[in-house]
């Protein structure tokens, strides 16, 4: 049942992630966002069957309910008439063929590296901790980000409020100037 | 019924899941929405002084049919300018997350040795906020789809009021899970039944959620979506028959949806503090109680909607802008930052 599920959704997630980029029935940037709602929901379908339930939830909400709305309004507003006439850019497919087989290969190495007769033992600790509580409960999760990783998890969040600050200065009407004129 | 017993667990839990989806969904929530019109339609006509629709069955009752019967009956009229797959596809997507939300709410605690809630999730808050946040497509996908102005505008209108109320409403209930300490549902109302209900707790936090539901689910005083004096029908103005019976019924059901979180987070859920009512069931008549309970708590919720959306007027959009980011926004993170301190010093070892 699990493996059917992994497969279904695996499946799901590579097809809709190929159309988003390469839709040969639509060039509509609309479609492509929709289809990378899809990409995101079925991958979250996995992260569920790796009983991680947390990021699961949380990819849902935060990409797919918030981030994607927003790619949806910029798309809208913007009303992208140009992209749906240009034809496919030769550069851009070649670079992202590269980028991609680039990326297999860490991941396969990285993925053979881990998975070596060496650390064997190590591989089936992982396992055994994976089997009792799941991958990513909530409540182990938050306790590792705020005492071992609190250093990153601190840098993220200043970096996201440096963001959020440039967003807010660049966005706002210089309004003492204007008045000034 | 013999060999319900002997199946295997897996296909007993299939089964039985089936079942609850099944009966919440066809036999409660959705004859729920249609009588929730009726509803609607009656108590406004009780606060404007007249009567409503009394014609159709005792005291009006089988409106629902005939409201149905005639959705049904008119024209399915697609404009020829429309996209016509998005077209399609949104009025189905505005109703579905309303109704997957339903899937982890806990709305009893036993009927015979079947739990009383479909799925059980140990993040059932977060689903549920991750479904709600998805229904902001089918508004979207209706005023793209339709290709006109006045859909366009409500459907931008609305993705920005729903995304603005999300972030309110989601911080207004990080209090009540650092004092619950679970995210489970189940547990939230376990919980309630060994104290007082949240809602004497964190009263500020109700208070932010329940606004913030109104805007979540397009109600006024802040229905911009669809604001009829300016925008005709807003997002659904193109629709017609069926299609826009689908968002408009997908509305109450997003109603009912909100309305039983709301009870199940702040208003102890199926419990009641007397008569031994906070105990878990153990006939199947207390189990079918608690569930009646809980429904009472759930229609107190719905005629509030009601009652509000016919006693106040719109919201300014700037207005509605404003009271989200400069009010609830602050005053939900001040809430948890309160909540924190009082939770550090009372914490026991």
């Amino acid at each position: 049942m699990q493996d059917t599920l992994f497969y279904i959704f695996s499946a799901l997630t590579l097809l809709c992630g190929i159309l988003v980029v390469f839709n040969p029935f639509s060039r509509n940037p609309v479609t492509s966002a929709m289809f990378l709602v899809l990409t995101i929901i079925s991958m979250s379908g996995l992260f569920v069957l790796l009983k991680a339930f947390f990021l699961a939830a949380v990819q849902i909400l935060v990409y797919a309910g918030a981030v994607i709305v927003l790619f949806l309004f910029v798309i809208m507003l913007l009303d992208v008439k140009e992209e749906e006439r240009r034809r496919f850019q030769k550069f851009g497919t070649f670079m992202g063929l590269i980028s991609v087989i680039g990326l297999a290969a860490i991941i396969i190495n990285t993925t053979n590296q881990t998975f070596t007769i060496a650390n064997q033992s190590e591989v089936q600790s992982i396992k055994e901790t994976f089997n009792q509580s799941g991958a990513a409960e909530t409540k182990p999760l938050g306790k590792l980000l705020f005492t071992e990783y609190v250093l990153p998890f601190e840098i993220v969040s200043l970096l996201l409020l440096v963001a959020m600050v440039g967003c807010i200065l660049l966005s706002k009407r210089n309004t003492s100037k204007e008045e000034a004129k | 019924m013999e060999w319900i017993n002997n199946l295997p667990a897996e296909q007993q839990f299939a089964l039985f899941s089936l079942l609850k989806i099944l009966i919440t969904v066809f036999a409660v929530v959705l004859p729920m929405v249609a009588y929730s019109v009726v509803a609607e339609r009656r108590i406004s006509a009780w606060i404007q002084d007249r009567v409503g629709p009394n014609r159709v069955g005792p005291w009006g009752l089988l409106q629902p049919a005939a409201d149905g019967l005639k959705f049904i009956l008119k024209e399915d009229f697609t404009p020829n300018y429309v996209r016509k797959v998005y077209f399609w596809l949104a009025p189905a997507v505005s109703m579905v997350p309303a109704l997957m939300t339903l899937a982890v709410i806990p709305f009893g605690t036993k009927i015979g040795n079947q739990n009383a809630v479909i799925s059980d999730l140990n993040v059932g808050i977060l689903y549920t906020f991750g479904i709600v946040s998805l229904s902001v497509y089918g508004i979207v996908l209706a005023g793209y789809a339709s290709n006109s102005k006045y859909p366009f505008l409500g459907s931008i209108r609305s993705s920005a009021q729903m995304i603005s109320y999300e972030i309110a409403m989601g911080m207004s209930v990080v209090p009540v899970f650092m004092l619950v300490g679970e995210l489970n549902l189940t547990k939230v109302v376990e919980y309630q039944a060994s104290g007082a209900w949240i809602i004497f707790k964190q009263p500020v936090a109700f208070v932010i959620f329940l606004i913030a539901a109104f805007a979540e689910t397009n109600r006024l005083p802040f229905d911009m979506p669809e604001s009829e004096s300016e925008l005709v029908g807003g997002y659904h103005t193109e629709y017609s028959s069926m299609k826009f019976a689908l968002f408009f019924l997908g509305e109450y059901a997003a109603m009912i949806a909100v309305s039983a979180m709301m009870v199940v987070l702040f208003l102890g859920g199926w419990t009641l503090p007397f008569a031994g009512l906070n105990e878990p069931a153990e006939s199947l008549v207390m189990g079918l109680l608690q569930i009646g309970i809980f429904i009472g708590k759930l229609l107190l919720f719905m005629g509030l909607f009601i009652w509000v959306r016919w006693m106040l007027p719109r919201f300014r959009y700037d207005q509605l802008m404003d009271i989200g980011w400069k009010r609830f926004v602050p005053l939900s993170l001040a809430n948890i930052i309160l909540t924190a301190i009082y939770l550090y010093f009372t914490y026991k070892k």
